[in-house]
């Protein structure tokens, strides 16, 4: 299991983040997770509340946006889901797709409070 | 309450380091491969029936990785290539700072071919860039055909499956027409080598597969030189 170190970078990211936002409270943080990323969201969760819990950090949620494996019709151009092993296209019937989405492993985004709290508050 | 994008990925430290030691491989011209299973596939065993191919002339180098034990560079070291083992402890992969640590007190000038095998897991390796140029994936006739289908991240980033044990056919259920589709259901068009480290059979297809990869290598090299 290697979400606990990966919960860990994400906590990481969010230190060095808040920096940038000094005084401001980090509430979320949200994260893009792709079904081929070898990442799973719950494992993931566990691990992020384990690791928050008890510190400063508290309260932070995470927000996983998991992202199913999506492929785009080399024929026709619109963008679907295929089933396990089943690349023909839905719209056009066309055999050619190719891979677009599904691999992430990304910081998407933090929800920080809104301005600057008083100093030592 | 104020949403900022950050939109960078989670190990972008890894992500760094990997791009780093990428260009240190492209700069000396080397191909990095990144072998990856789980426990007991045959990793060593296709590294062994490697190195013993060569002459010692090749300017091949090993890093293994295991949690404990210095047994598989042991082994590897026999064939008198330059071996190093890379014990992580307890971590489950092998990350892009503990290439760049093992890879300290190497000469790349020497190096045209660098071996990575990583700990023996189907799961976690695949999160982490090593700045190689291609994952392998390794996977035995006793492990059961459906591998591919419950480990999709691994067999999705592979650039090649290598089916290893096919000696063992006889003696376990296992259907390959099955296990191919499986890993095209996956990966459609992946490149599929069928091997036996104890018969050898199958291993000249292997070393091929590695020998046109090498050469596309040094022509990459040559032209951007």
């Amino acid at each position: 299991m290697h979400e606990m170190g990966i919960a860990n970078s994400v906590l990481e990211s969010v230190r060095i983040e808040a920096r940038r936002f000094p005084g401001r409270h980090i509430y979320k943080v949200g994260v893009r997770i792709g079904e081929l990323s070898g990442v799973d969201p719950d494992a993931m969760r566990f691990c992020f509340e384990a690791l928050v819990r008890d510190t400063d950090l508290e309260p932070l949620a995470l927000e996983v946006d998991y992202r199913p494996r999506r492929h785009e019709c080399r024929s026709c151009g619109r963008s679907f889901a295929p089933r396990s092993g089943d690349w023909m296209c839905p719209h056009c019937g066309a055999a050619e797709s190719q891979f677009i989405e599904g691999d992430e492993l990304e910081l998407a985004y933090l929800e920080v409070e809104d301005g600057a709290r008083s100093a030592g508050a | 309450m104020e949403r900022v994008a950050l939109e960078r990925k989670v190990l972008n430290e890894n992500a760094r380091i990997a791009a780093e030691l990428r260009a240190r491989f492209a700069e000396h011209h080397i191909l990095c491969l990144n072998l990856i299973s789980s426990p007991g596939s045959g990793k060593t065993s296709l590294l062994e029936r490697t190195l013993e191919s060569f002459s010692q002339d090749e300017r091949v180098a090993v890093l293994t990785g295991d949690l404990q034990t210095e047994n598989d560079a042991m082994r590897l070291r026999r064939f008198g290539f330059p071996v190093k083992q890379i014990t992580t402890g307890g971590t489950c992969h092998l990350d892009a700072r503990m290439i760049e640590r093992a890879l300290d007190g190497w000469s790349l000038e020497q190096m045209d071919l660098l071996l990575i095998e990583n700990v023996g897991n189907l799961v976690c390796p695949s999160s982490y860039d090593l700045g190689e140029a291609a994952k392998i994936v390794l996977f035995s006739v006793a492990e059961g055909e459906d591998k591919p289908l419950k480990y999709p991240s691994i067999f999705f980033k592979a650039e090649l499956v290598v089916l290893n044990k096919i000696d063992l056919l006889p003696y376990v259920p296992f259907d390959m027409a099955t296990a191919v589709e499986n890993a095209r259901q996956i990966h459609s068009g992946v490149e599929i080598v069928c091997v036996s480290c104890q018969t050898r059979e199958g291993l000249n297809e292997w070393l091929r597969w590695l020998s046109a990869k090498r050469q596309a290598n040094k022509t990459v090299a040559a032209s951007s030189t």
